[in-house]
């Protein structure tokens, strides 16, 4: 067996090295732009949290002040309740449907390929045009949707005006977007073993019982990481409801966390408000994945399991 | 590999050095002909943006030494103040006069009083209701560039015969809200058919309703929203949902098309009367809407005569940023837009009023909106009402925005509306007086 020289050892870190120092500078691109666009406003809006910064000035030290002024704010906890509420309208109502649509999907029909196109398409819509174009189905005197309540003689609701409905109307406005989880669980589905649904069959499993014990906990990590995709989604909602209901009409109805947050930021001047806002957001997304991981525990089953 | 990473160290080095030489020439304002370049920006676009593009095209024609470059740029507002913020402001921007005191409060401004005095632009040269609004603090901060009177539009064709001239429509707010309801009509199913009038349509400016009641919004350094005034105002408005229903109203709004299309609810004929700006006119000759219509003061409560002739004003305005590199060149295009001549094209062609003490009667002869002579009576008057000049301005009318949508949609009776926005807004004051102000107290 032949062993190294002492030269070749040190030949072989120097090409070590120099491949590193060849990888970074390619990397650099990169790393320069993460660290100036990404982890520097990470930072700095942590420290500016504990400022008054109004931009045109310095920040100025306040300490706790903003987050205490946070705690008291009743818009603040009004904005919390509306994103809390479409999360848990929006997330659980996006993932059965895109289950749904992705078992259909999985079928053996001539045309597949058109469909999955056609359902996924719709995701590829920009948020400003589908924040336009939901103003005119969801429009309380002549939106296609209430046409048919009206056909049956029933009074449709306003979607658009009423404060009862109008979170509900974008909550029914995100399964618009669901195609992008559609086609994971499809990816999913298809990398299902088909031994196991034969072996279900041999034990004279149904279509029902194969789905809820073959393929929902095959799925189980797909259906984990579009949940917790959907948590962060839906506490960041902003351009849907930016477009559809300016200011959060009606009364307040859809102002969402980040709407404040956008409006302390650079319609009052206090980034230093607006940051606090942030990083209280950043709190609750990191609880609340933290939270789902955890429930996950005995509900997600792993193939290397 | 030394060779590559030399080449690739050298490759780097290169892009580094050229954004440094060329990226300090991208933002230089010195044009290749020797001509200082003003850039302004500026929010409209469409035939406003064409407007105000001929009024730098006739400037920049007009002498060899500065090229003004006109910019239309969205949320002009928000990105001035950064662009300020960030040292690499436009030389003018076009703001609206409801901001001057936020601006000028943050310090986001160039004082216009001494270059103002420099060039002999003078308080006397404007109509008082539209100069006073950019002056703040005893310093002048802007200068207009079109202004506008909104007041009340009525459709003569959907009032009955006798209310149906600026003489005979009803003056007082009593006898207006009488005949509001009884023209109101509804379908056999209880939906809306017509309404006389509805505060929320379109419901721009929510804030103005309590100076209509002779209502103040601050006091010295107290804020007054929820004022007697102000209180009688919003539950005047709460009479609509009332009468109407709340429901019946959000579900006929709802069927609304947009301002500045044929579907706008005015020009629809789904409303009898709106408030809206001089600039209506130029929408319903647009439209080729043939009906008549007509504009008058919005009436006033039958205990206060003195509020008789009230109409309010709004006003796009010019400013030029903290931290320009040409200021005199900027306020040399600014005081040009000041121009009789230039200033009546201007406003002409976007269908607003003119600044101007002194006008031309062929502004008043070709302008599209043919009541211009009573608007512009209306701007003199002395109970026109600017938007108030306070920091928190945007907040106010966001606070008050909200408690007239929450008396609008019946969740909150207008005593309660009032009294949250003013617990709010008290607490942000305070904290804009000692946050932005500086205040100690």
């Amino acid at each position: 067996m032949a062993t190294l020289s002492n030269t070749d050892t040190r030949g072989c870190e120097v090409s070590k090295s120099r491949d590193l120092r060849i990888g970074l500078l390619f990397a650099s691109p990169w790393i320069i732009g993460f660290c100036v666009f990404l982890l520097y406003p990470v930072v700095a809006s942590l420290r500016y949290s504990f400022t008054s910064y109004s931009v045109l000035n310095p920040p100025r030290y306040i300490g706790l002040a903003n987050y205490q002024e946070l705690a008291g704010d009743s818009v603040f906890w009004g904005t919390m309740k509306n994103t809390l509420l479409y999360l848990i309208g929006a997330v659980p109502l996006m993932t059965v449907v895109a289950i749904g649509l992705a078992l259909l999907l999985n079928t053996k029909v001539k045309g597949m390929a058109f469909y999955r196109a056609m359902f996924f398409m719709p995701s590829l819509v920009p948020m400003v045009a589908q924040g336009t174009l939901f103003l005119w189905i969801f429009n309380g005197d002549y939106g296609v949707l209430n046409t048919p309540f009206r056909k049956l003689g029933l009074t449709p609701p306003n979607w658009l005006g009423d404060p009862t409905w109008t979170k509900w109307t974008l909550v029914l406005i995100a399964i618009w977007g669901c195609g992008q989880a559609m086609i994971l669980y499809l990816a999913g589905l298809q990398d299902v073993p088909a031994s196991l649904y034969e072996a279900s069959e041999l034990d004279g499993a149904g279509l029902w019982q194969k789905t809820k014990n073959v393929t929902l906990p095959m799925l189980s990590p797909v259906i984990l990481f579009n949940v917790i995709m959907g948590i962060i989604g839906a506490i960041q909602l902003f351009a849907v409801p930016y477009v559809m209901f300016p200011d959060g009409q009606p009364a307040r109805s859809t102002y969402f966390v980040t709407s404040y947050l956008y409006d302390n930021a650079f319609n009052y001047q206090r980034m230093g408000y607006a940051s606090a806002i942030a990083w209280v957001m950043f709190v609750v997304t990191l609880i609340l994945t933290l939270f789902a991981i955890r429930f996950s525990d005995r509900h997600v089953h792993y193939g290397s399991n | 590999m030394t060779t590559k990473l030399g080449l690739s160290l050298l490759a780097v080095g290169a892009v580094v050095v050229a954004a440094a030489v060329y990226g300090d020439m991208a933002v230089s304002r010195q044009g290749e002909s020797g001509k200082v370049t003003v850039v302004y920006w500026e929010k409209w676009t469409g035939a406003e943006g064409e407007a105000m593009q001929r009024a730098v095209n006739d400037f920049n024609a007009s002498q060899n030494r500065i090229f003004v470059q006109y910019l239309s740029i969205s949320d002009i507002d928000k990105k001035t103040l950064l662009a300020a913020a960030g040292s690499n402001p436009p030389d003018v921007a076009g703001i609206w006069q409801d901001q001057v005191a936020q601006f000028a409060d943050a310090k986001a401004l160039t004082d216009l009083t001494d270059l103002a005095a420099q060039n002999n632009v003078k308080a006397s040269d404007y109509i008082p209701s539209f100069y006073d609004g950019l002056v703040y603090h005893d310093r002048l901060w802007a200068l207009p560039s079109t202004p506008s009177v909104i007041c009340l539009y009525v459709r003569a064709d959907l009032v009955p015969k006798e209310y149906a001239t600026q003489e005979t429509f009803p003056k007082t707010i009593e006898a207006f809200d009488d005949l509001m309801f009884k023209i109101s009509t509804k379908n056999s199913n209880g939906t809306l058919k017509m309404a006389g009038f509805l505060p929320a349509s379109p419901g721009w400016y929510p804030w103005a309703w309590g100076p209509l009641f002779g209502g103040k919004l601050f006091v010295g350094d107290k804020l007054t929203i929820n004022s007697p005034e102000n209180l009688k105002a919003f539950e005047w408005t709460a009479l609509f949902p009332k009468n109407l229903g709340a429901q019946t109203i959000a579900s006929f709004q709802s069927g609304f098309g947009a301002f500045a299309t044929p579907q706008d609810p005015f020009l629809d004929g789904k409303t009898a009367c709106e408030i809206n700006g001089v600039w209506k006119a130029g929408y319903i000759n647009g439209a080729h809407k043939t009906f008549p219509w007509f504009v008058v003061p919005f009436p006033y409560p039958k205990d206060h005569p003195e509020l008789a002739n009230h109409a309010f004003i709004n006003e796009d305005v010019l400013v030029i940023p903290r931290g320009t590199k040409h200021p005199k060149e900027a306020f040399e295009f600014v005081k040009f837009i000041q121009r009789q001549d230039v200033m009546e094209r201007l406003c002409a062609a976007q269908g607003k009023n003119t600044a101007l003490a002194k006008v031309s009667e062929n502004f008043f002869k070709t302008h599209q909106n043919r009541e211009i002579r009573y608007l512009d009576h209306m701007a003199r008057s002395s109970n026109v009402i600017p938007a108030p000049q306070i920091g928190i301005f945007p907040q106010i009318r966001n606070e008050i925005s909200v408690a007239a949508q929450e008396i609008n949609t019946d969740q909150k009776s207008a005593k309660q509306a009032l009294d949250d926005a003013q617990n709010r807004l008290e607490g942000q004051w305070q904290l804009y007086r000692t946050q932005i102000l500086g205040d100690a107290k």
